[in-house]
């Protein structure tokens, strides 16, 4: 365990557009420079080769997007404690790849558990356009009618066969057209959206799969490690309003001469 | 025209490693096209992974886009994956800036940084929809351009290639974007007056106005067959790299790719004069940047990175002038916070100073890399790597004694009048290092990677015979065999074969081409992935073009026959070649002639160029362990860096 005197920052993120073909390891190095590149005095583990301390939340499958990513990273001891951490998700966000926005930063209360061990459940946002929806809400009350649901999937390069229904824990549609709302638990073994996606028929075709909230569940009532409002009119929330074209950003015009154009996608 | 992202978004969940084709690197470019703007698609025939760190790639890529009247994208060959899906969906090749077709652009223009990515050229160009050969091309066909080391040998891609780029594209790209954009401007005429403007470019090379001619079915020489074609084609040096420090805000991906580091090229050119190196030989004289520069690139890519590790490039880190004090200023710098670390690729064996070292050490020990080359100082002397055994030893113990308890040792077989005792020699020189790094650790390793040899056009061994593919495999047999039972050494060896094909590509004529199209159409592609190479479609396109590795690549040639090259110039006169070639069968070493008179190979006397260096006497140890006379003679083409010339 990391000593106590280092103190532990929050950061949450949202992940959207084409940058949602990166990976988890992926993410995890662009934040490590972007880190560096915005001088946040980070802890070092010891050792032959130091690395940060930096712990990511649950894994985000190459191809989903976020509303709500999470990662803790442990401040050097040495560092004044002046760090102003309000300010912090905006000179982040401008030192992270286009689709990738710093929502909130916060210190976190010690004794806290890590976010891999405190989530319970995602909430994940489903597009399934190529199936009619009367048939869609059929194949949704099959699955929720079934007691057992079973996935062939590989671990440690076997296949294996699991049951994910138990971490089915909602599924309905919204309304909106081909538009599914999943609670899908973390433990014990976790269900990737894919496997939902694979279960309601669609699996070999491009389907879109956005998480939007994560949670944890202290004595009977859930919550957001780090809760952000969406205020109508913002960028995501449009964006994420208006998911059949989501990789458009807003204000984001192609630089006429290509000076480096942040937010450059070519809408 | 339109982006094909809404197409590319489709396939992409159903292929491997999909980042790697959507762009958004820091650093990339979104240039708006228009008229007055020569469009460049900049083309690196491996995948994005091996390709995105190419440092030339991405200095054209700056050059071009702070011009007016021209912009630049990249692409990168579509994994097989990609490829299938692309082609299955009527997916053209597309740029990875703004997901726009290949048929957006003017100019395609490949780096050919290896032979065995031939068959990946054929298939970009047929996936960016140009006709394959530069005889179906038409006014409104892209133009497709090469460069890199490998255009040094242009022929077998002639069929392919409208024109090829000798030597430093930092100033040639300029006048070649110009002669394009005159050339639109005038409404695309007939397709020949673009070719042969491009042909009074120097340094550029258009195969067409050329024609091979064959006796008994031997090369006996290639003439131009236009008057815009000049006899011999030289290549284009930069005379200073202090003018273009680039890249200023190098490519930093958001996916996993090989050198995932800051580079900064500290010199250009080497005059070790290794024999077979090719890289050595094309790239003369030495061009040292001011090491003040170094520091500067250095600084500021950093802080635009955000990479906590940098590594100073060029054929032979340890020869840059006053190397141990720009280490100690990158790593001392207090804006690096003590957590930059320092790559030193291409050590050189014997200078390798316990003080540069441990100075690396301070921030983290990475695995080091030697390169002996040869197995014997006999075979050293051949080949001109003039390592002394004590050179080695004491670098290794070096290494050891500082903490390193990972050694990585590169050698070549197959070499010219090469003995088994050689290669046997090899083990030798390895399991010593593993007892030397005992003596300070349990645990050591130690990797001999060994390399089949493969001869290069424009140099000393232009002429040599290569091992065949079995007798390659034999000497590693051997090699293996005297490696078993050495505690902590490890062999490893590339697959002979792909050795032989790399030959073909690397010394074939004009006629080799048509061998290259086969392998392509037989779904040869990526053919530098070892799970993807197949010897036997070589072999089978070889017979059905009635050509033969054994006289392509096993035959040793005399000093009177027609190479496929000969109207290229690398400034290298062929008499110094063959001079060199002599002294090589008999043993004889040559000086580095940064700090000994000239020897006139050409590389300067024919440019008038001259080593730009900050020092005209040679580092500690920089003798190569030789006990040569390095005392600086009165004939030496040298410029100091920093003082006027």
């Amino acid at each position: 365990m990391p000593p106590e005197d280092q103190r532990r920052l929050r950061l949450r993120f949202s992940k959207f557009g084409k940058i949602r073909f990166t990976s988890h390891r992926d993410v995890a190095r662009m934040w490590e420079r972007a880190l560096r590149r915005g001088g946040v005095r980070m802890a070092y583990s010891q050792g032959f080769a130091p690395h940060p301390l930096v712990s990511f939340g649950l894994a985000l499958p190459t191809g989903c997007e976020s509303m709500g990513e999470y990662l803790d990273l442990r401040l050097d001891p040495a560092e004044p404690g002046d760090t102003p951490v309000d300010e912090l998700a905006p000179a982040l966000s401008a030192l992270l790849p286009d689709g990738i926005d710093v929502q909130a930063a916060a210190l976190v209360e010690k004794g806290e558990g890590s976010l891999q061990q405190e989530v319970a459940s995602c909430d994940w946002e489903l597009e399934v356009l190529e199936v009619p929806g009367e048939e869609l809400q059929e194949r949704v009350e099959k699955i929720l009618a079934s007691p057992v649901l079973t996935v062939r999937r590989e671990r440690k390069g076997r296949p294996v066969a699991d049951d994910i229904r138990p971490a089915i824990l909602a599924l309905e549609l919204t309304g909106a057209q081909g538009r599914l709302r999943a609670e899908l638990a973390t433990h014990p073994r976790g269900v990737r959206p894919a496997d939902v996606l694979a279960a309601l028929g669609t699996d070999k075709v491009p389907a879109r799969a956005c998480r939007t909230h994560q949670w944890i569940e202290r004595d009977g009532t859930r919550f957001e490690p780090l809760p952000v409002e969406w205020p109508a009119g913002t960028a995501v929330a449009e964006q994420n309003a208006r998911r059949a074209l989501p990789h458009v950003r807003a204000g984001n015009q192609p630089d006429p001469r290509g000076s480096r154009p942040r937010g450059a996608w070519e809408q | 025209m339109d982006s094909l992202w809404p197409q590319i978004e489709r396939l992409l969940p159903g292929v491997s490693k999909p980042a790697r084709y959507i762009g958004g690197e820091q650093g990339a470019l979104c240039p708006e096209h228009g008229p007055g703007r020569v469009a460049w698609l900049l083309l690196y025939p491996d995948t994005y992974e091996i390709g995105l760190p190419n440092q030339g790639l991405q200095i054209l890529y700056e050059i071009l886009n702070e011009r007016p009247d021209a912009v630049a994208e990249r692409a990168y060959a579509p994994w097989v994956d990609m490829e299938a899906a692309m082609r299955a969906a009527g997916v053209p090749l597309f740029s990875v800036e703004q997901h726009l077709p290949a048929a957006a652009f003017d100019v395609l223009a490949f780096n050919l940084a290896a032979e065995l990515v031939y068959t990946n050229v054929l298939n970009l160009i047929d996936l960016a929809g140009v006709p394959l050969h530069t005889g179906d091309r038409g006014p409104a066909d892209a133009l497709v351009l090469a460069g890199g080391h490998c255009a040094f040998n242009p022929e077998p891609l002639a069929d392919f290639v409208d024109a090829f780029v000798m030597g430093d594209g930092e100033e040639v790209v300029g006048e070649i974007n110009e002669v394009v954009a005159a050339w639109l401007a005038g409404d695309r005429g007939e397709r020949l007056d673009l070719l042969r403007s491009l042909a009074g470019v120097e340094g550029v090379y258009v195969p067409a106005l050329y024609t091979a001619s064959y006796e008994d079915g031997r090369l006996v020489g290639t003439q131009p067959n236009d008057p815009a074609a000049p006899a011999e084609v030289t290549k284009r040096t930069v005379a200073d790299l202090a003018d273009w420090p680039y890249p200023a805000r190098p490519l930093v991906p958001l996916t996993e790719v090989v050198h995932d580091r800051l580079n900064v090229e500290v010199f250009r050119g080497c005059t070790r004069g290794c024999r077979f190196c090719q890289a050595g030989m094309i790239t003369r004289p030495v061009r040292e940047r001011p090491a003040a520069q170094v520091r500067e690139l250095v600084n500021r890519g950093l802080e635009w990175t955000g990479h906590d590790e940098v590594a100073l490039t060029s054929l032979s880190t340890a020869d840059f002038s006053g190397i141990e004090d720009t280490v100690r200023d990158i790593v001392d710098e207090p804006s690096h916070g003590g957590r930059v670390s320092v790559s030193l690729p291409s050590l050189r064996v014997d200078a390798f100073t316990v003080g540069t070292a441990a100075q690396i050490q301070k921030v983290r020990r990475t695995g080091l890399t030697f390169a002996p080359e040869g197995g014997t100082w006999r075979m050293r002397t051949v080949i001109n790597k003039l390592i002394t055994e004590e050179d080695l030893y004491g670098a290794v113990d070096a290494a050891f004694s500082q903490g390193w308890r990972r050694v990585k040792l590169y050698f070549l077989i197959g070499l010219p009048t090469e003995r088994d005792e050689d290669v046997r020699g090899i083990a030798e020189l390895g399991a010593r290092c593993t007892e030397i790094g005992r003596r300070y650790h349990k645990s050591v390793t130690v990797v001999a990677s060994v390399g089949g040899f493969v001869p290069k056009a424009h140099t000393p061994f232009q002429w040599f015979g290569q091992d065949t593919a079995a007798e390659l495999e034999r000497k590693v047999a051997l090699l293996r065999a005297e490696a078993r039972g050495a505690k902590g050494l490890t062999i490893r060896w590339h697959d002979p074969a792909a050795s032989v094909a790399e030959g073909l590509a690397s010394r074939g004529d004009r006629r080799t081409g048509a061998v290259i199209e086969r392998v392509w159409r037989a779904g040869g592609t990526f053919q530098e992935w070892s799970e993807r190479f197949d010897l036997g479609l070589w072999e089978s396109a070889l017979e059905a073009e009635g050509l033969s590795l054994s006289e392509v690549c096993h035959r040793e040639r005399d000093q009177s026959e027609a190479l496929p090259w000969d109207h290229i110039s690398a400034g290298l006169h062929r008499d110094f070649l063959w001079g060199d070639w002599q002294d090589a069968l008999a043993g004889a070493g040559v000086e580095d002639c940064r700090w000994t008179p000239c020897y006139d190979c050409g590389a300067c006397t024919g440019f008038g160029v001259e080593h730009v260096v900050a020092s005209a006497v040679p580092p500690a140890g920089g003798s190569q362990g030789t006990g040569q006379d390095l005392r600086q003679g009165d004939r030496i083409p040298v410029r100091l860096v920093g003082r006027a010339s």
